[in-house]
């Protein structure tokens, strides 16, 4: 057989039927299923009298819409609570598992997914979510769709899909000291645009890529639709399988063994053909600070904010100017003397386990700036808040007047009661700058948790690699 | 879904690139269970002036006159021009919804993002690509014509200005044919479900760990 790459060798496995266009029937391992993309599918199962597929393979928990307060009295948005209510009534009627609010497992749906061993190497994982190529990182085939696909999903376990060209990014070498997974995929938006990854999917390799831990490797892979790539992948290596052992959805024992032994085969073959190719050194990734309203609006902490007049192309120049005039900011400015009103700590980018304690580790000792007005520090999940708390994590934030919250998609696109204000400026771990994402007027910038930790400290963004 | 075979219709341009789903429908409109009703929110944060939460009444809103689409000429426009990787971001298809709720059928860009693209064609919009420099001379008619119009063949794959000038277009066959018929999907798939059990009666062997019980 031809030399593969790692998308070719999932796709190929997945294939129930070709058609004569090239377009193919690719079977569904794992559909996750959240409140906001799906009660429009269900309601065309319940129309056309279909069942759902194959129960067992999806996986529902209720994420965007939930309160991080006060759990207790459910949820004060009536219009939220109906959504959240709705997803609970489906699950039920279509004999689907649910974490539903108030389970310690339920949180945001591509953090609970890996953390429940529910996604798995070798799997084609789709949800209603764009940033369901998060899941990639395992050296799965992960992608985000509409709600129409979500029904076809649940109604025939399979999607209709025509194969993408492939993409490898290698990050070659090792990052420094201070720069994380969150640096790394900003600096590769940056390197090859919004829409680079448009048609391809893409595969992370590389020496930087591979020395990340495996959470890493989901920020890296969550943020390949910002490039314009529905699937972001990283080949399976020993740490992809000692991540996965013993979690409660994994296989076990014997099936264990074969398991494994075909997980090694996940990585593109050496001579294997890519239709493109992008090489970045780590060594000269610096912590990164988007300065408009996409994420390839990006620079380095020790830049300075562009100055459109630089730039040749009139409809990019026009948008930079408009970026600028958003985000309330003068050509020129040193990244550093640009001042936060709040602080978002969480998304399914940068809440797990490993971004909270660098967040930690920078707050130590440490209080938030008066000029700060909030900081949210919100967990992926009900499992990663009570892995935080043991290790006393909370107690760290708490002193330096961060706010311990309740596990979902929070301050990311607020669509619960946490947002920002028109014309407040957040540093936030997410994914998008978006004009309005947090917030109707409200300003983004996206960084990493330990920067993001650190500007709540300074009051603005600082260079965490100075940072004492 | 409504079929697609021909239109001829009058033409709005969004002279804009990166258009992500946050702006053409935003947030909180997400919260709805149904499919229907998002046209008066579409563009919400362009289009109006004050912030707009679900369940308002809509038309007692402050409008913002300088949007295109609130512009008197462009009213009842079911083509939208528009730039480089419109509908980034987000899978919401709301996204799509909206634009159809509001009126659109066709729209025309040299580029789309992947998911949102995908999306338009299951829900009976064509997005058509033509290259930059034809868009330039179609936002450029658009702005010094009043109720310019295009006509849009789907079977022939062209598209057609008011002087005649004619444009060709690539589209899948596969989506060609759904459009023109109005046909989803789910239904042709299922005809295949023999197909897809002996597909997992298969991987049940090759790969049990897959169908282990969630």
């Amino acid at each position: 057989m031809n030399a593969r790459t790692l998308y070719d060798k999932l796709w190929d496995a997945h294939v129930v039927r070709r058609r004569d266009d090239g377009s193919c029937l690719l079977y569904i391992d794992r559909q996750l299923v959240h409140e906001v993309t799906s009660p429009q599918a269900f309601d065309g199962l319940r129309l056309a009298q279909r069942e759902v597929w194959r129960q067992a393979a999806n996986l529902a928990t209720a994420d965007h819409n939930v309160p991080t307060t006060d759990r207790s009295r459910g949820i004060a948005d009536p219009v939220s609570r109906v959504q959240v209510e709705t997803l609970d009534n489906n699950c039920a009627e279509f004999g689907i598992t649910e974490f539903k609010m108030g389970d310690i497992r339920q949180g945001i749906v591509h953090v609970i997914g890996p953390e429940e061993g529910a996604t798995l190497p070798g799997m084609t994982v789709v949800c209603g979510d764009s940033h369901t190529s998060t899941h990639g990182a395992l050296g799965a085939l992960a992608f985000g769709i509409g709600t129409s696909e979500v029904e076809h999903a649940l109604a025939t376990q399979c999607l209709v899909q025509k194969k993408s060209k492939n993409m490898l990014v290698s990050v070659d070498g090792r990052v420094g000291p201070g720069v994380t997974a969150k640096d790394i995929v900003l600096a590769i938006i940056s390197e090859i645009g919004t829409a680079g990854g448009t048609g391809y999917a893409i595969e992370f390799g590389g020496e930087a890529i591979h020395a990340l831990s495996v959470e890493g490797r989901m920020t890296v892979c969550n943020m390949a639709i910002e490039a314009g790539a529905r699937a972001g992948m990283v080949a399976v290596d020993e740490q992809t399988i000692e991540y996965v052992r013993g979690r409660p959805y994994a296989p076990k024992g014997d099936l264990w063994e074969l398991a494994v032994s075909a997980w090694r085969d996940l990585h593109s073959d050496a001579d294997a053909k890519f239709d493109h190719i992008v090489r970045l050194g780590a060594a000269s990734i610096k912590p990164q600070v988007t300065w408009g309203t996409s994420p390839e609006m990006v620079v380095a902490v020790d830049a300075r904010v562009p100055d459109p007049a630089q730039e040749s192309d009139p409809v990019k120049r026009e948008g930079m100017t408009r970026a600028l005039h958003y985000m309330a900011l003068q050509a020129g400015t040193p990244i550093t003397e640009i001042k936060v009103d709040k602080v978002f700590i969480g998304s399914c980018t940068n809440s797990r386990i490993e971004d909270l304690r660098a967040a930690a580790a920078v707050a130590q000792g440490h209080k938030k700036a008066d000029n700060v007005k909030q900081v949210l520090i919100v967990p992926g999940s009900g499992l990663v808040k009570q892995q935080a708390e043991q290790e006393g994590l909370d107690e760290i934030f708490t002193a330096a007047g961060f706010e311990w919250r309740e596990p979902g998609c929070s301050m990311c696109l607020a669509m619960n009661a946490d947002r920002l204000e028109p014309g407040e400026r957040c540093a936030s771990t997410s994914n998008r700058n978006f004009e309005g994402r947090q917030g109707a007027g409200g300003r983004t910038h996206l960084v990493s948790p330990a920067m993001a930790a650190a500007a709540a400290v300074a009051g603005h963004f600082v260079d965490v690699r100075e940072w004492h | 879904m409504e079929k697609l075979t021909a239109l001829t219709g009058l033409v709005a341009p969004l002279d804009r690139a990166n258009v992500d789903t946050d702006q053409i429908i935003p947030k909180q409109y997400l919260k709805s269970i149904h499919r229907a009703g998002f046209g008066p929110t579409l563009f919400d944060d362009w289009r109006y002036l004050d912030p707009g939460e679900p369940g308002m009444d809509h038309s007692q809103r402050r409008i913002n006159p300088a949007f295109v689409l609130n512009q008197s000429r462009y009213q009842g426009a079911q083509i939208l021009l528009a730039r480089d990787n419109f509908g980034c971001g987000s899978s919401r298809e709301h996204a799509p919804w909206a634009l159809l709720d509001y009126g659109f059928r066709v729209i025309i860009a040299p580029s789309y993002a992947d998911i949102f693209f995908n999306n338009c064609f299951n829900n009976g919009i064509l997005p058509i690509v033509l290259p930059a420099s034809i868009m330039d001379r179609l936002f450029r008619e658009t702005l010094a014509t009043p109720g310019y119009q295009l006509s849009v063949d789907l079977a022939a794959q062209r598209v057609t200005t008011p002087s005649g000038e004619s444009f060709g277009f690539e589209i899948d066959e596969f989506r060609k044919y759904k459009l023109l018929n109005g046909l989803d999907d789910i239904g042709l798939s299922l005809q295949h479900a023999e197909a897809i059990k002996a597909y997992e009666a298969r991987r049940r062997v090759e790969a049990p760990w897959l169908f282990l019980g969630m």
